[in-house]
């Protein structure tokens, strides 16, 4: 984002010093507790501490039959409160342990992304030539691909579990970081003190590790949120091609695939794991983006 | 202009490479082969390598990747051997649907996403941006398997507006054709109006700061004549750029809505060719998603040059768009 000096934007800017201070970042930091962030938080909170709590919590197993089948949701029993499936399991144990799926497969395979992609863009950005230019020519490679598709080869070659899952998420996310990593490290190398640390006799690897990476990982740390919401919305979208976690482990996706054969008449059976995966990705999305304004330098500089 | 074009062409014909030969290599590290599905339940070891090498499947990936490449650039992607339809007849056959649900749900998108932008930029941080805002970050969150069965709900069982299921092809008329692929590009559309409304009102918010807006108003040009004569084309690169992206992204992420909405596009058989380990029609609809989204990514850097001349007079210069890509893998 360039200033410009001359004097008409520097009236402008004068005028509206009242209604926009600064720059559009710090305007928005400003309001950054909205009630809307206020929920996210809330909800990211509440989710994690279910799905980390499931165990012992009173709840029945995902896999425990507990009611008649297609019950819908009613006040009562704590198994019930969200009805019930085509078999009679508890909506509710199976939202609670197919949320421990989505969050586990999401979070393990952004940060495997964030370790693999920082490291790759550290190097580009730090050497550039030769490894510059084939660690973009893989990011882009990753990137020219469709991720769902790349994602339901991987899935389908290598019969679905939760390990070829996370590998394939990680694959199909460590792109976004690689760029994010390189742009950063490219903006940092050529800062002062890095040339001061050159000058004082500091190696290449201790200029990268003490130097560059402290700088760097906020802001890849920053994205993190939106990544995992992204892969969140994967890993549904591969379970509700049958593609995910293998049942009779619940997941969100498969649960809405589950549900959608049942719509006409028992649409809660939809209704529930698509407003839970919507109001997840919704606040991994607002905490991301509230993050990201704080921390990413990138955009500010 | 030219050496730029070069760069770029050879640059996409280097990602198709590597993005089959990968394919290649990762079909043939199934541990399922082909030849189990097509003999079923009595497959002896000995059938089965007798399967394999009548279909060529015994050589060394790079042989079968180079023959497949041979073919495949005479527009040969060889027969199916469990439908024995040519794959490339088959992926003719299907492409229609798929191209037509990815343009439906981009004219969607555009149609709600540019006004949305354009009063959001024109009255920034105010009750109505803020509104604006807070509905497409819900648009953010609703992934096409979460939007399509409640589309279906409300449009289809509760009012009955649209067909809930299938697809009326365009033989049949428009308007029966075009009121079946309603729903399923609605729901693909929602995130990508998300996507639309925040690069765009962005870019506009940059460049009615700029000086010469700030001249035109200064003449006493009106608000709507500034923001559409001199404001929206100098604002519009990055939202070019994401279309490409999003249109390309649409093809290949038909999947979802395909099998949702029972369409036959070219999604669908992807998923059941993935299934039956149909690896020679797999092969032949990845390399074929692949070169249409080089293609379109290609053809989008390219057509910077048209409208923005900035580019075109100077190729080295850095492209306008800002954090395209990452909008687009999030």
């Amino acid at each position: 984002m360039t200033i410009s000096t001359t004097s008409l934007s520097t009236l402008r800017s004068k005028r509206f010093r009242e209604t926009r201070t600064g720059t559009p970042q710090i305007a928005i930091a400003k309001r950054q507790w909205s009630v809307l962030v206020w929920f996210s938080y809330f909800w990211i909170v509440l989710i994690v501490a279910l799905a980390v709590l499931a165990p012992i919590l009173p709840i029945a197993a995902y896999d425990a039959v507990v009611g008649p089948p297609r019950l819908p949701p009613e006040w009562g029993p704590i198994d019930l409160l969200l009805g019930t499936d085509q078999v009679g399991r508890s909506m509710l144990s199976r939202i609670i342990y197919g949320g421990q799926v989505s969050l586990v497969v999401g979070s393990a395979s952004a940060l495997g992304a964030v370790v693999a992609g920082t490291f790759l863009g550290l190097i580009a950005g730090f050497y550039r030539k030769g490894a510059d230019w084939m660690i973009s020519l893989l990011a882009d490679v990753l990137l020219s691909f469709p991720a769902l598709v790349l994602l339901m080869a991987i899935s389908a070659v290598f019969s679905p579990s939760i390990p070829v899952l996370l590998i394939g998420l990680a694959l199909a996310s460590t792109p976004t970081f690689i760029r994010l990593a390189r742009a950063n490290t490219m903006g940092w190398s050529s800062r002062e003190f890095v040339r001061a640390a050159r000058n004082m006799g500091a190696s290449n690897t201790r200029i990268l590790v003490r130097e560059i990476l402290p700088n760097v990982v906020p802001t890849l740390a920053a994205y993190l949120p939106l990544v995992i919401a992204a892969l969140i919305v994967a890993e549904g979208s591969l379970s509700f091609l049958g593609l995910g976690v293998p049942p009779p482990t619940p997941s969100w996706g498969g649960m809405i695939s589950a549900g959608s054969a049942d719509l006409r008449t028992s649409p809660y059976m939809v209704f529930v794991p698509a407003a839970t995966l919507f109001l997840t990705v919704f606040a991994l999305n607002q905490a991301g983006e509230h993050l990201r304004l704080r921390f990413d330098r990138t955009m500010r500089d | 202009m030219l050496p730029n074009v070069l760069r770029r062409v050879g640059y996409a014909l280097l990602v198709i490479l590597l993005v089959t030969f990968t394919t290649s290599v990762l079909m043939s590290l199934a541990p399922g082969s082909i030849a189990e599905v097509i003999l079923g339940e009595g497959a002896t070891p000995e059938s089965i390598a007798a399967l394999n090498e009548s279909l060529g499947l015994d050589r060394p990936v790079i042989v079968q990747y180079l023959d497949w490449l041979l073919h495949a650039l005479q527009g040969d992607l060889g027969v199916s051997p469990i439908t024995h339809i040519p794959v490339t007849e088959a992926i003719l056959q299907r492409l229609p649907v798929t191209l037509e649900l990815a343009v439906l749900s981009l004219l969607i998108s555009l149609i709600i996403a540019v006004p949305l932008a354009v009063i959001s930029a024109a009255l920034p941080d105010r009750p109505v941006d803020r509104g604006i805002n807070a509905l497409t970050s819900v648009f953010l969150a609703v992934p096409a398997f979460v939007a399509g069965p409640v589309l279906i709900y409300f449009f289809a069982v509760t009012f009955n507006l649209f067909p809930a299921l299938g697809w009326v092809p365009l033989s049949e008329g428009l308007g029966p054709n075009l009121r079946s692929a309603f729903l399923p590009a609605l729901a693909a559309a929602l995130v990508e109006i998300a996507a639309f409304h925040r690069v765009l009102r962005g870019d506009l918010i940059g460049t009615l700061r700029e000086d010469f807006v700030g001249a035109a108003r200064a003449k006493g040009m009106s608000g709507s004549y500034v923001m559409f004569r001199h404001a929206f084309r100098p604002s519009s690169f990055s939202l070019l750029t994401i279309s490409g992206l999003s249109l390309a992204r649409l093809i290949g992420g038909a999947i979802i809505v395909e099998s949702l909405f029972v369409l036959p596009g070219l999604g669908q058989l992807l998923a059941t060719s993935i299934v039956q380990r149909d690896v020679i029609t797999v092969q032949g609809i990845v390399a074929f998603i692949a070169v249409a989204f080089v293609v379109i990514n290609a053809t989008v850097d390219i057509g910077y040059g048209v409208i923005d001349p900035r580019v075109r007079k100077a190729p080295t210069a850095k492209k306008p768009a800002r954090a395209t890509r990452k909008v687009a893998t999030a």
